[in-house]
């Protein structure tokens, strides 16, 4: 190899270890969070109003919830922001996670073909319509991924009377993919699937499907956000990543998730008052 | 709530194509990405700069090890090549996905490598499609070079060069040939999904690549832009190939 081939070499090396990128923004943190609050455009909308106010990058990885509360228990993120209650307090508990704030909330619904099999469409008991769809042995999809929407849908069998595991046919399929894989599926097969609603509204591929059940207070679906815990974890940036908290339960934080709309329909609602919730 | 056609109608003119994207763009047909293109959205470009930064600083890393580790297992003779030998041709095949995990793993900062701050940046990334890229590179460029050692054998003996004069002689030799391999190895990171989003997290504007970015799409259900930036990734691809195929042909015609 001749020194003009070498210095070549040695400098397009460089340039790629190098070049291209400044070294890691300081003020940055990273959030694990689910699909639903990224896929629904929710931190599109509220990430720039504070970064304005505080310089700091948010940078979102999302997850589903079972997933995103591992990465904050392995200290892979300063902020873990979710939606599945018994699970956040069991982070706590454990003492990976500092102290829950609950930040807002949405609902789920009952998508399903405009067809309705199993004639439950307009309905307001969630639990009646489940039964009719296990009765009539309709296609069900089911995320099967330890998200908090996937452990919602399992809490409604329960009520339901339905043991899942031990009553599930051929109707009920586990994917074990992520919401918007999950509504793909359902739009494929004409199948009903339980969904969070910022989702479904900014979901595009909807096919046949329609909403089937929607209002029944069980549906309910509550986010959480914790730091990670850095007496666990040192690496965790806890100023930065307090900051973010204080700044989502704030009365700016609220009004950013109140204010965020699609369709002019407004996807999530504020309740970091609620101190139960 | 009634979900009818003018609802449907209306989200996609306004949906997150737009928005995942920070300057919104009115997306008034189904050919949104070309559009992206065309309008020189500064996000799209974010993110095939990044790609091709990925997938080629992994292909230069890979090769450094790949082409000299290649080279070594074509001309030399040890117990077990055999084994060795199958096991390079076999690591071409390595699922993305495991190596996935097992980068992930070991960059966490639950992990051997976690003091790094690795997981979650574009640094992870390189190091997952270094590993998926280097067994291709090393087994391609074994093959070529034990193919030239057999045809040059007698006049490479003659020259009373060490092992290491060989592997260079061999390698030099070869170099038009093993632009194959890296093109090879280029194809399999740049179509990657599996590794990069379990070691990047699709984080927008860090490390959300073409094909992150594709699998996006696609769970958001918007299929025409998932398909219109799939269109843009071949392009590139088919890019990289045709200007590494120039520079080999004026490297043969140069070297007569």
């Amino acid at each position: 190899m001749n020194m003009l081939t070498r210095r070549l070499l040695i400098a397009v090396t460089a340039s790629f270890a190098f070049g291209g990128h400044a070294p890691a923004q300081d003020k940055s943190i990273v959030v694990a969070s689910t699909t639903s609050t990224q896929d629904s455009g929710l931190f599109g909308h509220i990430l720039p109003m504070f970064k304005a106010k505080t310089g700091i990058d948010v940078k979102v990885v999302a997850q589903g919830t079972g997933q995103a509360l591992d990465t904050a228990r392995r200290g892979d993120a300063d902020v873990v922001f979710v939606h599945a209650r018994p699970a956040e307090e069991k982070l706590v508990a454990e003492g990976f996670g500092v102290k829950r704030y609950p930040v807002m909330y949405n609902d789920f619904i009952l998508v399903g073909p405009k067809a309705d099999p199993a004639g439950i469409k307009g309905a307001k008991d969630i639990v009646a319509a489940l039964r009719a769809v296990k009765t009539k042995g309709a296609d069900f999809i089911s995320r099967s991924d330890k998200s908090g929407t996937h452990q919602a849908e399992l809490n409604l069998w329960k009520v339901a009377g339905i043991d899942i595991g031990k009553d599930k046919g051929p109707w009920y399929k586990e994917i074990g993919q992520g919401m918007g894989a999950a509504l793909n599926t359902a739009s494929a097969s004409n199948a009903y699937v339980l969904a969070d609603r910022g989702t479904w509204l900014s979901f595009k591929n909807r096919g046949e499907l329609v909403i089937s059940v929607e209002g029944d207070k069980r549906l309910f679906n509550q986010y959480g956000v914790m730091l990670v815990n850095p007496e666990k974890h040192p690496s965790v940036k806890k100023d930065l990543g307090q900051q973010f908290i204080d700044w989502l339960v704030s009365a700016e934080g609220q009004k950013a998730i109140a204010g965020y709309k699609i369709n002019g329909e407004q996807l999530f609602y504020p309740n970091a008052g609620d101190s139960g919730a | 709530m009634h979900m009818g056609a003018d609802i449907t109608k209306i989200d996609h003119n306004d949906g997150i194509c737009a928005r995942y994207l920070p300057n919104r763009i009115s997306m008034t047909n189904d050919v949104s990405a070309l559009h992206l293109v065309l309008s020189g959205d500064a996000a799209l470009f974010a993110i095939v700069r990044l790609s091709l930064y990925v997938s080629l600083s992994a292909v230069v890393l890979a090769a450094l090890i790949g082409i000299p580790l290649g080279a070594w297992i074509a001309l030399t003779r040890f117990p077990g090549r055999q084994g060795v030998i199958v096991l390079l041709n076999a690591l071409m095949g390595l699922p993305p996905v495991v190596v996935g995990l097992a980068v992930y793993l070991a960059l966490s900062r639950s992990g051997p490598l976690g003091a790094f701050g690795l997981l979650f940046t574009p640094s992870a990334m390189i190091v997952a499609q270094t590993v998926l890229v280097m067994p291709i590179i090393a087994a391609l460029t074994r093959q070529t070079i034990e193919d030239l050692w057999l045809e040059y054998r007698d006049e490479l003996t003659a020259m009373n060069l060490g092992p290491l004069g060989r592997v260079a002689a061999l390698i030099w030799d070869a170099r038009f040939s093993l632009v194959t391999a890296l093109l090879a190895g280029f194809g399999r990171a740049a179509a990657e999904v599996g590794a990069i989003m379990i070691v990047g997290g699709n984080i927008e504007g860090f490390t959300r690549t073409m094909t992150t970015a594709i699998a996006l799409e696609t769970s958001k259900g918007d299929l025409p832009l998932a398909v219109g930036l799939g269109l843009v990734l071949i392009v590139i691809v088919i890019a990289v190939n045709a200007l590494a195929w120039s520079v080999r042909r004026a490297g043969e015609r140069l070297a007569g």
